[in-house]
């Protein structure tokens, strides 16, 4: 009976709550709402620490956190999270640890394509974004599985870095765009073709033509980005066969849109906010490229204390600053 | 990139949180305690006094006639660490002339002297390299007679400078897109850096027309040649190759230990964008023209309380 009364407060409370946020969402929802917002996901191990836990409940703490996030996200109607997981150097962390976040990452992504999950709730679409090839077989199997079986949703997305830089990224992008510029040029018949599969590993072209093909479908949804991706680099091509035709033997010149397009986050806009909890203020190799006129936000609670309250006070000082801020994009 | 303002209570700050004060520019610092720094009431004075450094000293350059370079290091500091390499957004020229009721002109030539003022720290403090943002490549679309005087004021400023900067052993170099510069401009930089090449003390690097975006383009390209004319294979690409090509392969420190941008504004626009992969940030609230010594000192004590973990332990 006790427990009954119990339960049935704690469902009441739940409902308030809920209730409580959907009436704060609606009062934002009156101005512009991000479309993209981007976390760095900084502070679990110094949560675990604070409060005297092993340091794996930590990253499972940070992971309530992230579910909670993605809910307050979507609800408010923002379309695309992306999340830095997981850095190409925090390998450089204890193997013992390392090895726990991936099983921990695989438990999650099984976990989160259970029916009853958020994606399944909002219809997200999944990306694992990143140098993919550096994960050991297991972990990277169950996210090429979690992208297959999620590639149908179009509602929301979300994209989660792991092994991921944006050195790494730039890197890919500009090897990638320059072999589109040789194999393109070798129609003309004076450059030996490059073999269009790199040395390394198969799977990062498969994720790269993963990424191209999740675009073209997003191109029935509702954002531009893979309208701009498809309209630039068909001007890219049709820029590169004109330079083909005056300068046999001569490569055309990189461009902009060439290394944009073949960058692993050209799934998605760029962000309109990025979050970085614990306090620190830097981007540590994340979405250098994107985040350029983004505004970052550093609240200094930990990732697994991160709340509604900190997602709210992000919205309403970029609704603040919105159309400041679309001016000076016009501009660029 | 824009502070979050709620008294919602601090948790895990590195540093106390700075006293409020009553000026309109003042952030509630409850969230971002350490990341940038509020005015104080003696800073609120100083603002609210019109600068009149940069129209009374018109003309007076740094290590003028019996000024020496040399300023004391400050107590409040530690010796180390220093961040070697520093970067600079000096944003808030418009705002500060416009606050003023005075031409943006003023506002850029008040700005020329807090930079003057800025490269006198560095080099007396023993910071190797102080990176500003002077004019990026999206300023072009301001109007004409703002961008002609700026292009102006760039060509007299370094002028009026060399002489000290060869005195002092202060290396100029100049990054960015120079194809859109006027010819005596680049005359002007050509030549100063070409007297200033040996000095070693200090070295400052003023970025014209630059954009972070194109400076990785830019590289890029150099590498596809590379590979086009057999120098390098396409599987040796990797992130050192790049970073070689930036350029910012004129200094031996080419990644920025601490960014500061003026105004308030939290975000980086495209200065530097590879560059800045670990460079810790700070924002303050002070308009470029009121960056002075005391802002300086709060935004490297705030960098020596900075835990820097590189993605490892």
């Amino acid at each position: 009976m006790h427990k009954d009364t119990g339960g049935i407060t704690s469902n009441l409370l739940g409902g308030l709550c809920s209730c409580l946020r959907r009436c704060i969402f609606g009062i934002l929802s009156m101005g512009p709402v991000p479309n993209h917002i981007a976390f760095i996901m900084d502070g679990n191990r110094r949560f675990a620490k604070k409060t005297n836990l092993a340091e794996g409940i930590g990253h499972k703490a940070g992971f309530s956190s992230l579910i909670s996030m993605l809910r307050y996200c979507y609800e408010l109607g923002v379309k695309y999270v992306t999340v830095y997981a997981f850095s190409i150097d925090n390998f450089k962390r204890k193997p013992k640890e390392v090895q726990s976040l991936m099983e921990l990452m695989r438990e999650k992504i099984e976990e989160l394509l259970q029916d009853e999950s958020i994606i399944n709730e909002y219809g997200v679409k999944l990306h694992f974004i990143g140098n993919l090839q550096l994960l050991a077989e297991p972990v990277r199997i169950s996210m090429e599985k979690a992208m297959k079986v999620t590639a149908h949703n179009k509602q929301r997305v979300l994209l989660v870095c792991v092994a991921y830089t944006s050195s790494d990224e730039i890197v890919h992008a500009v090897e990638e765009s320059f072999k589109e510029i040789w194999n393109a040029t070798v129609s003309n018949g004076t450059i030996g073709q490059l073999d269009r599969s790199p040395k390394r590993n198969g799977i990062r072209v498969n994720a790269q033509d993963s990424c191209e093909d999740y675009a073209r479908q997003d191109a029935d949804g509702s954002t531009d980005r893979s309208g701009k991706t498809e309209t630039s680099s068909c001007n890219g091509m049709v820029e590169i066969a004109e330079e083909g035709k005056h300068d046999q033997g001569e490569l055309p010149a990189i461009k902009l849109t060439d290394v944009e397009k073949n960058m692993y986050m050209a799934v998605a806009p760029d962000p309109d906010i990025l979050i970085r909890t614990s306090g620190e203020v830097r981007l540590s190799n994340f979405l250098l490229w994107q985040t350029s006129t983004c505004p970052l936000y550093s609240p200094a609670a930990l990732w697994p204390e991160i709340g509604l309250r900190h997602l709210v006070w992000a919205v309403l000082n970029f609704q603040r600053h919105h159309s400041y801020l679309e001016k000076k994009k016009k501009q660029f | 990139m824009f502070s979050l303002r709620l008294p919602i209570p601090i948790e895990n700050t590195l540093i106390t949180p700075p006293p409020k004060s009553n000026n309109n520019n003042t952030y509630n610092s409850s969230l971002c305690a350490h990341s940038y720094s509020s005015y104080s009431h003696s800073q609120t004075n100083r603002f609210l006094t019109v600068r009149n450094v940069a129209l009374q000293k018109n003309g007076n350059s740094v290590g003028d006639s019996k000024d020496t370079m040399m300023q004391p290091f400050p107590e409040e500091l530690n010796a180390e660490p220093l961040p070697r390499h520093v970067a600079v957004i000096m944003d808030g020229n418009g705002r500060w002339a416009k606050m003023r009721n005075l031409m943006p002109s003023a506002g850029h030539q008040a700005g020329a002297e807090a930079l003057k003022e800025m490269v006198r720290l560095c080099a007396s403090w023993g910071i190797k390299v102080l990176t500003v943002f002077a004019f990026s490549t999206d300023n072009w679309v301001r109007p004409k007679v703002e961008v002609d005087f700026l292009m102006s004021l760039f060509e007299k400023t370094i002028n009026s400078e060399i002489d000290v900067f060869i005195r002092e052993g202060i290396r100029i170099s100049v990054i960015g897109d120079a194809s859109k510069l006027p010819s005596s401009l680049i005359r002007m930089i050509k030549y100063a850096e070409e007297r200033t090449k040996e000095n070693s003390r200090l070295q400052l690097i003023v970025a014209v027309s630059y954009s972070g975006k194109y400076d990785v383009v830019q590289a890029c390209r150099s590498v596809a040649k590379k590979v086009k004319d057999g120098i390098l294979d396409l599987e040796e690409i990797n992130e050192g190759i790049i970073e070689q090509e930036l350029e910012t392969n004129c200094t031996e420190f080419p990644n920025p230990d601490l960014l500061i941008r003026t105004s308030g504004e939290l975000r980086v626009s495209n200065f530097l964008l590879w560059q800045l992969a670990y460079t810790e940030l700070y924002f303050d609230g002070a308009l470029w023209p009121d960056f002075g010594k005391e802002e300086f000192v709060e935004a490297l004590s705030s960098f020596q309380q900075r835990k820097r973990r590189f993605g490892g332990r």
